[in-house]
């Protein structure tokens, strides 16, 4: 949309040169915002600024919001029981009714996940800049959107001008070539390139994925890919437009319609990096090469394939590094050269705004069907990432599936991902977890989570510890 | 409205760990609360006690983990954080920072910052400096010390001025410093382009209308 410049423009480019309002003597853009997303915990001190300064939104229809990361995933009816995390919910649903903003309540079907809504509404279209007060903001790059996340300071920023100052990114391409193994997922592509270029490779950086894996990727493998850019340290992660992207938003509630949505369509297909466009960092992943991935340890780069050892920190020879791996094997209660194979589990969660969307729980149905988890297991769950999905996962009876081999079968949400509501590991219990972030205590103080693919969740289910799922 | 930064000099307090996340700066249960303040006495919570804390509980007679180094007594009044690489990483949370800042630290130093955390931290006055390993390895093995290392910062002449050894000097964003020396107000600033704004979005609406639809 804006005039055609000689040299050739990544995607990234493309995008940010069409929201640039000004720039200014220090060459920091000031950057037009076509969506925002809001959620409970990271907007409320954005209102309350917007409140104390007498501002309103500029654009409130620019805007929706829902509540996700505190809402309980069982006995709904019941409301929240915690006072404090009833009080944040509430405090959304004020501000949202106070500054005319939309809200998919916690009885609404359309309420789940912030960033497997977005996607399911037809919210993020490309070429849009998206942000949200969260860091998977990310996720919404499968669709050629420039999607990232903001702190609080930003959401009220954006909320009363619908701008953000920001500085250029750097530009970085990864590029999964060739085809797949079998069984190997979106989940497991990402986890290896975190793996590859660490949890500081991208920062600093915009990461495009490209190459063959990519694009025979669904929209959802993609959403997963994108999701983790985050945990690459990147700023956003993009794909490139195809027909598989035009397809997935073709009949949304706020896709565009008729005659406007072909006109967009046509904009959206000019929305891939041009031939011979450069990139700050080029990194090629051989995606043939790519196993099961399960993470050992307390940072998401901390991760080897099923079929693989745990680590062992003598043989490091960066002593910062070395003493990271220390650090995260006794938190995680681990040995060195265990085999991965061998580590047994206590709990499952199956959800997130990673692997909660509808294919992710195809594929770990698919597992789970015929088969029960193991006696070992204290607690296997899954829930979905949206009402819509779980709506969709019941009609298609895979509820039914996961009951029947002993999962939970829960109401939308973040849930153990964060473990902000009741849904939590305990001290020392240890989760394969379909989420992203195997911090400490990050499902639970003293909990030990490893990251894992959906079909990989629940092939350790069913067998109580980790296991190949290829030869499952 | 954030507060200008000034020239002040003020203890280091060595935290030698890389990749610390925002989870391990201020765990979730704290970011139920709807306040922006009342962070400071839970940053680092589930380092810092030895028991659970949960919002709203009075935290000084908790009991404190004496191996960590916020409990050092040698470093009670730390102002500067000195920290290894990817600091600040994982979620976008702004309590991270406003829990920082909430304790009493000023300055984080490190080798390299997560983006949105450095972004985060820049908005609420405080300053992020970026210093090669070297730097920082050297500034651990001062800060190590049996009497702390006190440093001063000059944010104008991008310089530190350790208590021992050679000043050191730093590079930091134009605006960012900009920002920072002035304790500025972004969205007044960004208000005052409201036209510009307004002009953007008609040229935008021509060319995209579907963008402006609902
Ligand atoms: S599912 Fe997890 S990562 Fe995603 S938005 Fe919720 S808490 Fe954040």
């Amino acid at each position: 949309m804006a005039a055609q410049s000689a040299s050739p423009r990544t995607l990234f480019d493309k995008i940010w040169d069409d929201h640039i309002v000004r720039t200014d003597e220090h060459g920091t853009a000031l950057l037009y915002i076509d969506r925002q997303l809001v959620h409970e915990v990271t907007s409320p001190q954005a209102f309350e600024g917007l409140r104390l300064a007498g501002r309103k939104p500029r654009r409130p229809e620019a805007n929706l919001a829902v509540p996700d990361h505190n809402v309980p995933t069982s006995d709904r009816h019941l409301g929240i029981v915690d006072p404090i995390s009833r009080l944040q919910v509430e405090t959304l649903e004020a501000n949202c009714r106070e500054f005319g903003i939309q809200l998919f309540a916690m009885g609404d079907p359309r309420q789940g996940i912030v960033h497997v809504i977005g996607p399911e509404q037809g919210l993020t279209q490309p070429g849009m800049t998206v942000v949200c007060g969260d860091s998977h903001t990310s996720t919404h790059g499968a669709f050629g959107a420039l999607a990232f996340g903001v702190g609080t300071s930003e959401v009220e920023h954006v909320l009363a001008t619908q701008c953000l100052l920001q500085r250029k990114p750097k530009s970085m391409l990864v590029s999964v070539e060739g085809a797949l193994g079998r069984g190997i997922t979106a989940k497991d592509i990402v986890l290896a390139i975190i793996g590859e270029i660490g949890t500081a490779g991208g920062t600093g950086h915009v990461i495009e994925y490209a190459g063959e894996a990519i694009s025979a990727l669904s929209m959802e493998g993609r959403m997963t890919v994108c999701n983790m850019s985050i945990e690459a340290g990147a700023r956003a992660g993009l794909i490139g437009i195809d027909e598989k992207t035009v397809d997935y938003l073709r009949g949304r509630p706020q896709s565009p319609t008729g005659d406007g949505f072909e006109q967009a369509a046509d904009y959206w297909r000019s929305l891939n990096s041009d031939p011979g466009a450069e990139y700050d960092r080029v990194v090629r992943i051989d995606a043939a090469s790519i196993r099961p991935q399960v993470t050992w340890g307390t940072s998401p780069e901390m991760v080897v394939p099923i079929d693989s050892e745990v680590p062992d920190p003598d043989a490091v020879a960066d002593p910062v590094k070395a003493g990271s791996y220390r650090h995260a094997l006794t938190y995680m209660g681990l040995e060195p050269l265990t085999p991965i194979a061998e580590i047994g589990i206590d709990k499952v969660f199956i959800g997130s705004c990673t692997n909660g969307r509808i294919e992710d729980l195809r594929a770990a149905a698919e597992v789970a069907k015929g088969r029960h988890i193991a006696a070992s297991i204290k607690l296997a769950m899954v829930v979905p990432g949206s009402g819509l999905v779980k709506e969709q996962a019941e009609a298609e009876g895979l509820d039914q599936v996961f009951i029947d081999a002993g999962f939970e079968w829960r109401d939308p949400g973040c849930s153990m991902c964060l473990a902000m509501n009741a849904d939590r590991l305990e001290p020392g219990e240890r989760c394969a977890s379909t989420s992203n972030r195997n911090f400490e205590g990050r499902q639970g103080q003293g909990g030990r989570t490893h990251l894992v693919s959906p079909a990989m969740a629940a092939a350790a289910a069913v067998a109580g510890r980790f296991v190949d799922v290829r030869e499952f | 409205m954030m507060k200008a930064f000034e020239t002040f000099r003020g203890v280091v307090m060595p935290l030698d760990r890389a990749n610390v996340d925002t989870d391990a700066i201020i765990p979730k249960q704290f970011l139920k609360s709807i306040q922006r303040t009342g962070f400071g006495p839970n940053l680092f919570d589930e380092w810092r006690y030895l028991d659970h804390g949960e919002p709203g509980q009075d935290c000084s007679n908790r009991p404190l983990n004496p191996d960590f180094v916020l409990n050092d007594p040698r470093y009670a009044k730390a102002e500067i954080l000195l920290t290894r690489h990817n600091f600040g990483c994982g979620s976008s949370r702004e309590h991270a920072p406003w829990a920082l800042d909430g304790y009493g630290f000023r300055v984080l130093i490190a080798p390299s910052f997560a983006d949105i955390f450095r972004q985060n931290t820049i908005k609420n006055g405080l300053l992020p400096i970026v210093l090669d390993e070297q730097t920082v390895d050297a500034l651990f093995a001062l800060a190590g010390g049996e009497t702390a290392l006190e440093i001063e910062v000059d944010l104008e002449a991008q310089q530190l001025r350790p208590s021992s050894g050679e000043p050191i000097a730093f590079e930091i964003d134009a605006f960012h410093r900009h920002c920072l020396l002035n304790g500025l107000d972004d969205i007044g600033l960004t208000l005052e382009r409201a036209d510009e704004i307004a002009a953007y979005e008609q040229r935008r609406q021509q060319q995209a209308p579907w963008l402006f639809a609902s």
